[in-house]
């Protein structure tokens, strides 16, 4: 017997709890930082996006009628299982040119990340919303809830920690994502759909695409059937060509720098609702 | 042979300009229908407004070819649509299934005709047809032709009970040499509804008929048709089949209900590059 072939991995997209390829059939190279790894991936098209934001549709009914509290275990499952790919994410993050401790801190800082995250879906709606006082004999109460399908451009760097930091808070109070992985480490994107999909979120509930942010990201703004953007990994230079289409149906856009724990993370991408309930006298 | 035709006829690429056309064109060949036992007045009043003025923010869109209704709500349809070009449309004799006496039939169809229905959707007796009995349906399509005087009339097939290809190209002479100005697929009742291939069947009957006696009837695919693509698809096989003469709502129809909005987004999305959402279109 000869040398074994290598089995080397494809990298898909993730769309409705599958891994599809492109419809497109295009793909792009991701070249490592030292130049000895070549790997091609898929690069999606406008029409992948449109389906991606078909399952987030479809699967928001369901996300955002689950308990907070089960939002929570199921997010606390993902950091489970990014810290049981820990070494392959560590082993992506250093063909992308990052130190061996830089890695593994990056890990484990996206990781905690989804902890913190996890622990604040049963626990946003209480510190955002509000009982109001009001001059009458009601109850006058304000709670946030989910804007709905909300759209992401992932930063590119901290790739790892800067993906989970946008994700993890739109996930936490039951909207549905559609993210355009950043493309300089796109095989970090992938890995996490790979955690994701093994940790118990229901298909359709975060769709990852990989491909270029400057060709998706317009279709995204533009889509009339996104209720919210966050532009934090495109161009400055494009943003507001964006924020121009995505005020066609009145998105909400946002913009992060930091990849911190952040509350205000949430809030950004919930919509409150407030209700008037008599009292009595 | 059937099915290959059709799936090869489903692979054309249809372009901006035609689809633009195509769409449009859809839309004024839609009945517009609404049978449910929870049908109410407001619901069939909401149904006829939109079938006039399908969206209101755009004015250049053609209103639909017809609303249909059950026979009791033929009276609200008329009212809202007269003076309109859009027809009523009721279905009739004991309509889904059609189990019932021939005179109760035909009291049935005269009573929504006299009600103000331009046009009636009957069934045929799949019962009687499939015991052979072919003597029986073609003298039930004859009499509530008679029935129905100069109201258009349509003949549902209900081909998901026909079992046959050759079962439904019978059923389609038979209506058609009984009166039939339409033969209709299926009353959506019953799945498959309209499928492509039996749609190819009795489109090839409706070119047999015509070269035969001259006559010219209309075909309506109903029950199924949800998507602009599949409409698309469904225009192409008409164009192929019986040429560009049957594109007009005089002779094809669409009988759908989520149709009309999805024909509507499809436009929208052509014409502002922007993917749409069902959220800005109003309810049928």
């Amino acid at each position: 017997m000869g040398e074994r072939m290598a089995v080397r991995k494809t990298y898909k997209l993730y769309v409705d709890g599958g891994f599809p390829r492109s419809e497109s059939g295009r793909t792009f190279p991701f070249v490592s930082d030292d130049g000895s790894e070549v790997v091609q991936i898929s690069r999606a098209s406008r029409k992948d996006l449109r389906m991606a934001v078909r399952a987030a549709r479809g699967a928001l009914a369901g996300w955002r009628g689950r308990s907070g509290y089960n939002r929570g275990q199921i997010l606390y499952r993902v950091a489970e299982m990014v810290e049981d790919r820990a070494a392959t994410f560590a082993a992506q993050l250093e063909l992308g040119g990052s130190s061996v401790s830089g890695a593994r801190a990056e890990v484990a800082e996206a990781a905690d990340l989804l902890v913190w995250y996890a622990g604040w879906c049963d626990k946003y709606v209480q510190v955002i919303g509000n009982m109001n006082p009001v001059a009458g004999p009601f109850f006058n109460i304000s709670v946030p809830e989910p804007v709905g399908v909300v759209g992401m451009a992932a930063p590119s760097a901290p790739v790892l920690r800067g993906l989970v930091a946008g994700l993890a808070p739109v996930i936490s109070s039951g909207n549905t994502a559609v993210v355009v992985a950043a493309p300089a480490q796109p095989m970090v994107a992938i890995t996490l759909a790979e955690a994701l999909a093994t940790a118990d979120v229901p298909a359709g509930v975060v769709n990852i695409l990989t491909g270029f942010p400057e060709e998706l990201a317009p279709w995204m703004a533009g889509h009339m059937d996104v209720n919210a953007v966050d532009l934090s990994g495109v161009h400055p230079e494009a943003l507001s060509d964006l924020e121009e289409a995505a005020s066609h149906n009145l998105k909400r856009t946002g913009r992060w720098e930091s990849p911190d724990a952040n509350l205000y993370r949430i809030s950004a991408f919930t919509e409150i609702k407030t209700v008037w309930h008599p009292k009595g006298r | 042979m059937v099915e290959e035709r059709v799936a090869s006829l489903a692979t054309r690429s249809i372009k901006r300009e035609a689809k633009m056309w195509a769409l449009r064109t859809a839309i004024s060949m839609t009945d517009l229908t609404t049978l449910e036992g929870m049908d109410t007045k407001e619901k069939v009043r909401q149904l006829c407004h939109k079938a006039i003025r399908p969206d209101p923010t755009d004015a250049s869109i053609p209103s639909v070819a017809a609303v249909c209704v059950y026979p009791n709500l033929v009276g609200t349809a008329a009212e809202v649509l007269g003076g309109s070009s859009v027809k009523v449309a009721a279905v009739s004799t004991y309509f889904p299934s059609g189990q019932a006496p021939l005179d109760l039939k035909v009291a049935e169809t005269g009573r929504v005709v006299a009600d103000g229905a331009d046009e009636v959707d009957m069934v045929i007796d799949r019962g009687a047809f499939l015991a052979g009995d072919y003597v029986k349906v073609f003298a039930e399509v004859a009499a509530i032709r008679e029935a129905a005087g100069d109201a258009c009339l349509k003949v549902i097939l209900e081909t998901g009970e026909l079992g046959s290809y050759d079962n439904v190209r019978r059923a389609s002479m038979l209506a058609m040499a009984a009166g039939a100005d339409f033969i209709k697929t299926s009353t959506g009742k019953v799945s498959p509804a309209a499928t492509p291939a039996v749609t190819l069947v009795m489109l090839e009957s409706i070119r047999d008929f015509h070269r035969n006696t001259g006559r010219a009837v209309g075909m309506k695919p109903a029950g199924g048709i949800g998507s602009a693509k599949q409409a698309i698809r469904w225009l192409v096989l008409l164009n192929e089949t019986l040429g560009v003469e049957w594109m007009t709502p005089r002779l094809f129809r669409f009988g759908a209900s989520s149709l009309l909005n999805d024909l509507l987004m499809q436009i929208r999305w052509l014409e502002t590059e922007r993917y749409q959402s069902p959220d800005y279109f109003t309810k049928a």
